[in-house]
């Protein structure tokens, strides 16, 4: 195992691997490590030596780490000036069942979002740059320290979301915001998955700023908030703001949503506590390797995704992103061409195999398949960042 | 005219064969777009950087992708460069053309695809203006972010090109933000999707790379793009203030207290005095700078946000706070920030920059700027985005007088190079196009920048698309 303690060693290590053609499995904390294809074997190649937050004016909203700091020295450290990451980033562990401390540049290497990403962005969107070093072992910077800035290609977003094969992070700079002093969640109960995706596309147009819609299935219900919330599948949605703000906008939506269903409030500890368990995939992180799917769609299609695959295969769901982030826990197989097969058919999407047993692992492909000229491109950009091909290869398939 | 930029040297094979390629593109064009004579390529020979010049080879007006396609499958096969154009508003040159390159103009591919509400997009192809967007689902209640200065005649093709901000991204974020998927046609012709109506890529993230390319990395025909529902009310407010230090505090308390306006906008004294005689916005004359900050929301909403940001103001003695009292009074205090640049224009020619600074900076780069643009015996108005650190100091000059306009240039450059040190950028939105192309190197070191160039290169290997433009000349790969 490496784990450098500066850029410079990085670079030393990763010009030494390229001489000799040899695989680096670059990582943080290990946490999302059964992310992707199995690719060839390499040896780990660990961020986590490099730590601590480096620069930190809460007035500039804006912070810069080590990218081997754990998420959670970043997390305390705004919380105490109460900030936060916008994009909420969710814990794998649970999902997983793997330990250890995940890493602020593990969470961007992976684009990790949680339940306000289909308003506030994802986490590419609050990276504002990098450092990095490529695979022929020199430290590229890329992006800065201010909001805006179109100065030369985006890097950085295509940094984020590569899962180690472009570059092994040393630096991240993000955007932060203020933590909402008030928070509110309306459950609206008894709503099918149809009439559940109707009900949050009008939420979604109504002008009061929902920061939050998912729907939980009767199926997954009684695995949020300790079963408390009321009867029947729960369709819930968030308003987040000053507090005065919220309530002004809980009462409009509310008085939209009875036309819907039932309409219920949630109190503050509930629902702090129902948008992490959303978060972190609560439902299915329960100790099996049962396959787990993570699609992207239009979200008036993820339902109907949903109803096609019921047809033919044994399938538990439920939805975040307005309906547009559907997690589906398969019975058994993991009916990959199938589910594939049907997101085509429903205007196109993703879906992304994010834990299966070994053996199923190893025949399927992690990632959707790209058109062959995207893959083309994928793979000639990866070719101008790591030449020798070294880092976590085949992991993100062809590329 | 200016001449300190240079462009890449037109390619003589291309000059000497300009019938034949002209010809050429006849057969893939319908008649009416092709443009080829002389009087019909002038409207195309600049952009907003009116400074320089190129009359191009020929312009193309593709109505469709698969038109887009051919005449760049054409160009890639016979070495001809191609310089995508929206609406040409660009202010780096990011548009301007050169004598052997064909510009793919994409303002005959005008049509809005598809509203669809219950995903909250809208689809759409490149040569629909930004505003046409927010006034198409206005009615529904639904708007579109970015908002550029120039969004009544600039191409969401162009916006996507340079990654366009505007005054209310503080909030909402920059076209990179609010950018779902785009259709695209690569140098060779193939014509690529990437994105739709889902979040986040599935492999690697080419749309963020995209967004922002300044058309070197292929040519954009369609957008799917986000919708927000419209707030239910916003309300700009004036606050006057003697001096730009103080203003410039008051902007970093605002932020740092928590508070995150939909837009906070900066004026000067020379800006303000400029955009009141031309808009007649009611702006406070007797004020040394102005912010515009805009609140959105309910009623209620905005009275607490706002009083919280009157009482901040009050810490720094703010002498004017001025609440707008009809939707009429709000356009037009808008309507005299948007047409800063071209009220500028009406009194000096101008250059406008556009570097970003960290928000705690911002007090010492208006006062650098003011040094330096003296320094220069020139003058200088200060109209920008305060809230996000975009700024955008006019440099006011005589264009006529060609050691004015070098020295107005000479001026700029240090004042980007200054943004550079205090840890900012040189371009916030607008791009690097020509203007800021030879200071790349004072904030990229040259592995950073061999880096972004070999993926420029990876994505169109012969530097056929838009090639004089933001990497420096020199040193190419």
């Amino acid at each position: 195992m490496l784990i450098p303690t500066s850029e410079t060693d990085a670079a030393y290590i990763i010009r030494n691997a390229a001489a000799e053609g040899k695989a680096l499995a670059l990582c943080g904390g290990a946490t999302r490590a059964g992310f992707g294809n199995f690719g060839q074997p390499a040896e780990i190649f660990s961020a986590r030596g490099l730590r601590g937050i480096l620069d930190y004016d809460p007035a500039e909203m804006v912070m810069t780490a080590r990218a081997g700091t754990p998420l959670a020295e970043i997390e305390a450290a705004l919380s105490g000036n109460r900030q936060m990451l916008a994009f909420e980033p969710m814990d794998h562990r649970g999902i997983m069942g793997t330990s250890g401390e995940p890493t602020i540049g593990g969470v961007f290497a992976a684009n990790v979002s949680g339940p306000r990403r289909f308003v506030a962005g994802a986490a590419r969107d609050s990276l504002l740059g990098v450092r990095f070093v490529n695979g022929k072992g020199e430290a590229v910077k890329a992006g800065g320290r201010v909001m805006k800035n179109v100065t030369g290609l985006d890097l950085v977003k295509l940094l984020a979301g590569s899962f180690g094969t472009l570059g092994f992070l040393t630096e991240v700079t993000f955007r932060l915001l203020p933590q909402p002093p008030a928070v509110e969640t309306l459950v609206v109960s008894g709503l099918d998955d149809a009439a559940a995706a109707q009900a949050m596309a009008a939420a979604m147009a109504l002008p009061v700023e929902v920061s939050g819609a998912a729907h939980l299935p009767l199926t997954v219900r009684h695995r949020f908030v300790n079963g408390g919330l009321p009867e029947g599948a729960a369709t819930v949605l968030r308003l987040e703001g000053l507090s005065a703000s919220v309530e002004v906008r809980a009462q409009k939506l509310a008085a939209v949503m009875a036309a819907f269903g039932p309409v219920e409030r949630l109190v503050p500890e509930q629902s702090l506590l129902l948008w992490r368990q959303i978060r972190d995939v609560a439902p299915y992180a329960d100790g099996t390797t049962r396959p787990l799917w993570r699609v992207s769609m239009a979200p008036s299609a993820g339902h109907q995704l949903v109803a096609a695959l019921r047809l033919e295969a044994g399938v538990d769901a439920f939805y975040d992103w307005q309906g547009g982030l559907v997690w589906m826990r398969m019975e058994a197989d993991a009916e990959a061409d199938l589910l594939r097969r049907y997101i085509l058919a429903l205007g196109g999407g993703h879906a992304t195999l994010v834990r299966a047993p070994d053996a199923m692992r190893s025949t399927i492909g992690a990632f959707q398949p790209q058109p062959e000229a995207v893959a083309a491109l994928s793979a000639r950009v990866r070719q101008t960042m790591d030449p020798a091909g070294i880092f976590n290869p085949g992991r993100m398939g062809v590329i | 005219m200016s001449e300190a930029i240079r462009f890449l040297a037109p390619r003589q094979d291309v000059l000497s064969r300009r019938a034949a390629i002209v010809a050429d593109l006849a057969d893939l064009l319908p008649i009416e777009c092709l443009v080829q004579d002389a009087r019909g390529l002038a409207p195309f020979e600049t952009d907003a950087f009116v400074s320089y010049r190129r009359v191009p080879l020929a312009v193309a007006l593709p109505e469709t992708t698969a038109q887009v396609a051919a005449v760049l499958k054409y160009c890639h096969r016979f070495n001809v460069p191609v310089v995508p154009r929206g609406a040409g508003t660009s202010l780096s040159g990011g548009a301007i053309p050169q004598e052997d390159a064909v510009v793919l103009c994409l303002s005959k591919m005008a049509r809005i695809l598809e509203l669809d509400y219950a995903n909250r997009t809208a689809t759409l192809q490149a040569g629909v203006t930004n505003l046409r967007i927010s006034e198409a689902a206005a009615i529904d209640g639904f708007f579109y972010a970015p908002d550029p200065s120039s969004q009544l005649a600039c191409t969401i093709g162009g916006n996507i090109g340079m990654n366009s901000g505007g005054a209310h991204c503080l909030k909402y974020g920059v076209t990179t933000n609010n950018l779902l998927g785009v259709k695209m046609v690569l140098v060779d012709g193939t014509v690529i999707e990437l994105g739709g109506k889902h979040l986040d890529a599935a492999g690697y993230d080419l749309l963020g790379l995209v967004c922002g390319s300044e058309g070197q990395l292929g040519v954009v025909t369609e957008a799917t793009v986000r919708l927000i529902a419209k707030p239910e009310g916003a309300r700009p407010v004036l606050f006057g203030f003697d001096t730009c230090e103080q203003a410039g505090a008051c902007v970093t308390d605002i932020i740092a207290s928590g508070i995150i306006p939909v837009a906070i906008e900066f004026m000067d004294k020379p800006a303000i005095e400029i955009c009141e005689a031309f808009a007649k916005a009611g702006y406070p004359l007797d004020v040394g700078a102005l912010l515009i900050v805009e609140v959105e929301g309910s009623e209620a909403e905005m009275d607490a946000v706002l009083d919280s940001i009157v009482e901040i103001a009050g810490r720094h003695a703010v002498k004017t706070v001025r609440q707008c009292q009809s939707p009429t009074e709000a356009a037009l205090i808008w309507k005299g920030r948007k047409s800063a640049f071209g009220a500028t224009g009406r009194i000096a020619d101008y250059i406008c920059m556009d570097g970003t600074v960290p928000l705690g900076k911002l007090s010492h780069v208006l006062n650098r700027t003011a040094e330096i643009v003296e320094s220069y015996g020139l003058r200088v108005a200060n109209v920008f985005h305060a809230g996000d650190g975009n700024m955008h100091p006019l440099i006011l000059f005589n264009a006529n007088d060609p050691e004015d306009a070098a020295r107005a240039e000479a001026a700029g450059n240090d004042i980007l190079k200054l943004c550079v040190d205090v840890g900012g950028c040189l371009t916030g939105e607008h791009g690097v196009g020509i203007e800021k192309r030879d200071l790349m190197r004072h904030q990229y070191s040259a592995i950073d920048l061999a880096q972004q160039m070999a993926v420029r290169a990876a994505f169109d290997e012969k530097w056929l698309l838009n090639p004089s433009k933001v990497f420096p000349l020199d040193g190419r790969t």
